[in-house]
């Protein structure tokens, strides 16, 4: 079952990354190549198995409720290219 | 010299007052200067923050006052959150990047009296087993600088095989303390899963990562783990149990010891000399009263399709927060979603990207069922098989990785040939189980590393059968050619 370009264009939206031409037929073959190998597990017999998502069993994990000091604004803010007023930038989301 | 003892001894002569953390310190710091630029170890040191947690150390020595690190410089791996030290995961996206707050790795470690020495290259975000994805800069092995010294944590291990640190810390999702630690010749560990607080530690596979040492004999290996585990809050995975005791390590005896050997794990893809090294380490250990017996664990021929599947599906999902706009690199774009893509296109490089477009396809409508749902259920199958082993044997042995270093540039253009061998080292991140690698031998001038696993909490015994298997391999170790 092999990928095909526009696959790996709605892929590519999904994952929010902004691809040229070149670069969805270079991720069409990785993707095919990976994915083709990807076949020996759908003949195993997975029939009554529960799956898992993780190495440790561990369930509802509660923390204190005991309040903390966050992150100082100026702090948060120090790694953003860009900032105002306490604010980080974004660009106009609703339009007009 | 100074830069070429053990982390026990320095910690040891700085306690006995017969050198100083500072000096220490500036020794490691000169060696890198010197010698970093043949093997490009470090993506980057800090002089000013080392020289400073030394001086700051040194007082609570002359105050009698000094933890099990004194005054030990450690390298870590780029991807550990350090206040006031860029953290790039070799990565552009994050170039600048002045994590606001520490790892708790590294608390523990300061809190221990260690000093933070610099941070080490890898494979960009920890997605390679090579260095080679590092957006930066290649690493070098320091056995022959013509081959890689395998990864992701390939900085980390490199810096430690060439005495350019004591020890230091790197982080496993699917092989990448173990394998390099292979391939360089020296010990990494990695701890049962939660046993090490992931809580700064910048995520790729989140079921699947774990922090842990990289160092050149087992017994620092586990001093390192010792401080660097324990119950964490900031780390919902974190495990209730203490941190890792050491207390008795030297305790164990080979005798009569139970090790199952897979199948599965000396295939045809093994080097016939990796598996002649493994074989002539197991005759010494079976003289020294270790019961070894062949067994066949058949999931592991499904790991690393398992692993492909699983680890991007979560790093598609953990990457998602690299969007632009609070920390790292920002593009312009023509409103928000055009922001984000052309930033994200710009910051990440091939091999991330194609992670990411693999965990996404796999979580999308219409495939998730085939793709994840199952590659969940295999995992769980790989689960219950390792169980039953442990059920009758103490230990999994094999290599850990089916081929000594290979050349940079020799592997990084089929986009499988890197990945199918990873097979030795994926389960244990399947299964949270602890797994160690140490040298068993040489071939071809070029280290072979053995794996041992254990089931999950059997840290402790791991580094004790690790430690005592060391002892009855006294020619495995050696020191690669250097100044």
């Amino acid at each position: 079952m092999a990928i095909t370009l526009e696959e790996v264009r709605h892929v590519a939206k999904l994952a929010r990354l902004d691809l040229d031409e070149g670069e969805i037929v270079y991720f069409q073959s990785e993707l095919n190549a990976l994915i083709g190998h990807f076949s020996d597990i759908q003949k195993v017999d997975v029939s009554g198995i529960v799956p898992t998502s993780h190495a440790a069993v561990m369930q509802n994990v509660w923390a204190e409720d005991i309040a903390e000091e966050g992150l100082p604004r100026v702090t948060a803010l120090r790694n953003a290219a860009l900032h105002r007023a306490g604010l980080f930038v974004v660009p106009q989301i609703i339009e007009d | 010299m100074l830069t070429g003892l053990s982390a026990f001894e320095i910690a040891a002569k700085v306690r006995a007052k017969e050198v100083s953390c500072v000096e220490v310190a500036q020794a490691f710091i000169d060696r890198v200067g010197e010698l970093d630029g043949q093997y490009g170890a470090f993506l980057r040191l800090a002089p000013d923050v080392t020289l400073e947690q030394a001086a700051a150390v040194q007082e609570r020595v002359d105050r009698g006052e000094a933890g099990l690190l004194a005054g030990v410089p450690i390298a870590l791996k780029d991807n550990i959150s350090t206040l006031g030290i860029e953290t790039t995961c070799a990565s552009k996206i994050l170039e600048g990047y002045v994590p606001p707050f520490n790892a708790t790795v590294v608390e523990q470690i300061l809190a221990a009296d260690g000093v933070v020495l610099g941070k080490t290259n890898l494979d960009e975000f920890a997605m390679g087993a090579s260095t080679e994805t590092s957006a930066y800069q290649l690493t070098k092995n320091p056995w022959d600088t013509t081959r890689s010294p395998g990864g992701s944590s390939g900085g980390s291990a490199a810096a430690v095989a060439a005495e350019l640190a004591p020890v230091a810390l790197g982080s496993d999702t699917g092989g990448s303390i173990r394998q390099p630690a292979s391939l360089c010749g020296i010990v990494g560990f990695k701890p049962t899963y939660g046993r090490t607080s992931r809580y700064g530690l910048i995520a790729f596979g989140s079921s699947l990562d774990q922090i842990g040492p990289l160092a050149r004999n087992v017994e620092d290996a586990a001093l390192l783990a010792s401080v660097t585990s324990g119950k964490d809050p900031r780390d919902g995975t974190s495990l209730p149990n203490p941190p890792i005791d050491i207390s008795s390590l030297k305790s164990r005896s080979l005798k009569g010891m139970k090790v199952a050997v897979p199948d599965e794990m000396f295939g045809d893809a093994t080097s016939p000399e990796v598996q002649a090294v493994i074989e002539e380490a197991m005759k010494t250990l079976e003289a020294e009263g270790v019961v070894f017996n062949r067994v066949s664990i058949p999931s592991i021929k499904l790991g690393v399709t398992t692993y492909y599947i699983i680890a991007p599906a979560e790093a598609s999902s953990n990457l998602g927060r690299f969007d632009g706009i609070r920390y790292g690199l920002r593009a312009e774009g023509k409103g928000h979603i055009d922001l984000v893509e052309k930033t994200r296109s710009a910051g990440f490089g091939k091999e991330v990207k194609t992670r990411i477009m693999i965990g996404t396809y796999a979580l999308s409508a219409g495939y998730y069922d085939a793709y994840y749902v199952r590659a969940q259920q295999v995992r769980a199958i790989m689960q219950q098989e390792f169980a039953q082993v442990y059920q009758d044997y103490d230990f999994v042995l094999s290599p850990t990785s089916p081929i000594t270093a290979f050349k940079i540039g020799e592997l990084n253009q089929d986009p499988l040939a890197l990945k199918l061998l990873d097979y030795c080292t994926i389960p244990a991140n399947m299964g949270g189980m602890p797994g160690i690698s140490i040298n068993a031998g040489f071939a071809g001038g070029l280290p072979v590393g053995l794996q041992l696993l254990a089931a999950p909490l059997e840290d402790e015994s791991v580094l004790q059968a690790a430690y005592a298997i060391e002892k009855a391999l006294p020619g495995a170790s050696g020191r690669p050619p250097m100044p």
